[in-house]
């Protein structure tokens, strides 16, 4: 086993004649939080598709521990560990919260497929406490019954974090997780995280929020027109010249 | 019933015991709608078969198939076969039918499952349409085309033969057993099955499987990144609701041992359709009300032609009475699908959900109103009607 739990390599990624990454490399140690940050249409986004398996990179390769995850089918990548939200919550809209979060536990117990059509959801009562107790993390308990469709947007990226976190992923995934939320729901949603980070849930996390990232993240990557300038603790890019032009425009954090 | 409730076993059982004894009890409350004959009833069963388990595909996981009328029709071809070859006892006949249309589903579904949406419903039509094509054409010597499959005194039936069943000169009828396919005794072999198939359908509805279907319909793309694969569970889906038209195609064989191509016609592909959405896609029990009620006015308009509307107009004056009669004779008899597709476009403009979205509307309005009256009374009803309210 490797030290790092993610290790992306020299990956490329072409649409067409646009270049979106261009040799990019990565590496996240376990039980730490990577924040990449970046101003929009950087590559954050196609670099965390390549990682799910959404995209298949040009070039370069990714692996997860000792496995590549390059070639394999999102569902396969989902299974050997790696959880992901995304920036417009992915929820069921027609089930409820409660359903919503027990599938993606069905998920981690009963891997890809499993034809258990004549036993009763009513009797997975461990599933059923383990996705209220999911629910409560979050604060949406009192909800458990309604319809995730009905939920503002905020509590569908809650109902997210719920879903994902049910599968206890190696490694989790979240693009911009505080986008559209009040500062309210943000502090809560940071504080959320930082507890996942105390049980030693490696995070890469895509975010704009400044206060975000320098309060969550352990390390961070700038991504800029598709290549990473710059890497390092939250202090050395806080101070990175390059960083300043770049991304912040001269502009001090 | 609604569905993001989690219900119990016990909830379910009684349910199916209210079920039953609706059901098996229809000889008798069917009387005042003259609907009781047996014939009639036995449409009811094996449409509700057909539209349940197209209900497990559709309602479930939002595919729309439209050729799900070849599953009807393999399923009544092979309990044609299995009555000429083995032997005129319905069981062999339904298994094989069964099992012969879930093949068929693999093989279909195998195909048409690699595309979803409108590209899904196109490829299912035109496998459908080939089907009764070729039941016209090239398999001719299994089919016997346009004559259609029908039984034959010389028809070798060898379980029968060995069992010592005599020929009696007239042609044999399917039976259980001796109990006859036909009449009431008919109609109870069908409620049966009908209820079987219910129960089975019930317990997929409350299954962790079921959960999936419907979390398919609602977000596949969630589903793949929570590392289910799609295509194995919409297959399993697809075969189970191909079988459960296999056994209906069986029954149809059971009820008139006659198998024609025009079974597989997209026009009976899009009855099921019909029948689904009127009663209420996704519904437990919306599917058999819409067969019911399809089949029932299918069965009256049908019945209505010129002379009997003359007669009906008979108190207007003469030369009235014969424009309105002809007028009104556009939408029965042969007509009625007339009829019936102005039903179909008021339901899914005003009642998207079909009937099952009416009754809830219904029983909705009628609770409130029963929470706004006793404003005033004591806080432990109020407490106890709104317990009621959540359990509708």
């Amino acid at each position: 086993m490797s030290e790092y739990i993610l290790d992306v390599t020299d990956v490329d990624k072409n649409f067409g004649g646009l270049q979106a990454l261009s040799d990019i490399n990565l590496r996240v140690k376990e039980g730490t939080v990577h924040a990449i940050i970046g101003p929009n249409g950087a590559g954050k986004s196609t670099l965390l598709n390549v990682i799910v398996g959404r995209l298949a990179p040009s070039r370069g390769r990714v692996l997860l521990g000792d496995q590549v995850l390059t070639g394999k089918e999102p569902h396969e990548i989902n299974q050997l560990g790696v959880a992901r939200v995304f920036q417009t919550p992915e929820i069921f809209p027609e089930l409820s919260l409660l359903q919503n979060v027990m599938v993606p536990a069905f998920a981690k117990r009963e891997g890809i497929f499993k034809m258990n059509f004549l036993s009763s959801l009513f009797a997975e009562k461990e599933v059923r406490e383990h996705a209220e107790h999911l629910l409560e993390d979050v604060g949406l308990l009192q909800h458990k019954d309604h319809l995730a469709g009905s939920m503002s947007r905020g509590d569908k990226r809650r109902l997210e974090l719920a879903m994902c976190l049910g599968q206890q992923p190696k490694l989790f995934l979240l693009d911009e997780p505080t986008a559209g939320m009040s500062r309210h729901d943000t502090n809560r949603t940071i504080d959320l995280l930082k507890r996942i980070k105390e049980r030693g849930m490696t995070k890469v996390i895509i975010e704009h929020d400044m206060h975000v990232v320098f309060s969550l993240a352990d390390r961070i990557s700038v991504l800029a027109q598709g290549a990473i300038i710059c890497e390092g603790t939250p202090e050395e890019v806080r101070n990175d010249p390059r960083v300043k032009e770049a991304y912040l425009g001269g502009e001090t954090v | 019933m609604s569905n993001t409730k989690i219900v119990s076993p016990k909830k379910d059982m009684i349910f199916m015991a209210i079920l039953s004894v609706v059901v098996l009890t229809m000889p008798i409350w069917l009387q005042p709608f003259g609907a009781a004959y047996p014939d009639l009833m036995q449409k009811f069963m094996i449409f509700g078969i057909f539209a349940i388990g197209y209900n497990i595909l559709f309602g479930l996981t939002g595919y729309l198939s439209f050729g799900h009328a070849a599953f009807l029709g393999v399923g009544s071809y092979t309990a044609v076969w299995s009555f000429k070859l083995l032997s005129m006892n319905v069981i062999p006949a339904m298994i094989f039918g069964t099992v012969l249309s879930g093949l068929f589903a693999l093989a279909i579904g195998f195909v048409s499952l690699r595309r979803s949406g409108i590209y899904f419903s196109i490829l299912t039509l035109a496998f459908a349409q080939m089907s009764y094509n070729l039941a016209y054409s090239v398999l001719t010597p299994i089919t016997n085309g346009e004559t259609g499959l029908q039984l034959e005194q010389a028809d070798p039936r060898v379980l029968d033969r060995m069992s010592g069943i005599v020929d009696d000169g007239s042609l044999p009828t399917p039976n259980l057993f001796g109990i006859e396919g036909i009449g009431y005794s008919g109609f109870y072999i069908c409620a049966a099955l009908m209820l079987i198939s219910f129960f089975i359908y019930l317990r997929i509805f409350r299954s962790p499987f079921g959960l999936k279907l419907r979390a398919i319909k609602s977000n596949q793309n969630r589903m793949g990144y929570t590392g289910f694969s799609t295509r194995p569970y919409l297959m399993t889906a697809f075969v189970i609701s191909g079988m459960y038209a296999g056994l209906a195609g069986s029954l149809l064989a059971v009820t008139d041992p006659l198998a024609g191509a025009e079974r597989m016609q997209w026009t009976a592909s899009g009855e099921v359709v019909l029948i689904t959405i009127l009663g209420g896609v996704g519904t437990l029990i919306g599917p058999l009300l819409g067969a019911g009620i399809i089949k029932y006015f299918e069965n009256i308009f049908s019945a209505f032609n010129d002379t009997v509307l003359l007669n009906a107009f008979s108190f207007l004056p003469d030369w009235l009475a014969h424009p309105v009669a002809s007028v009104v004779g556009l939408f029965v008899g042969e007509g009625w699908h007339l009829t019936l597709g102005l039903v179909f476009m008021l339901i899914v403009i005003f009642l998207p959900g079909g009937i099952m979205e009416g009754i809830t509307r219904l029983t909705r309005l009628v609770t409130k109103r029963d929470k706004a009256e006793p404003k005033s009374e004591a806080h432990e009803t109020k407490e106890k009607e709104q317990t009621s309210a959540g359990e509708v």
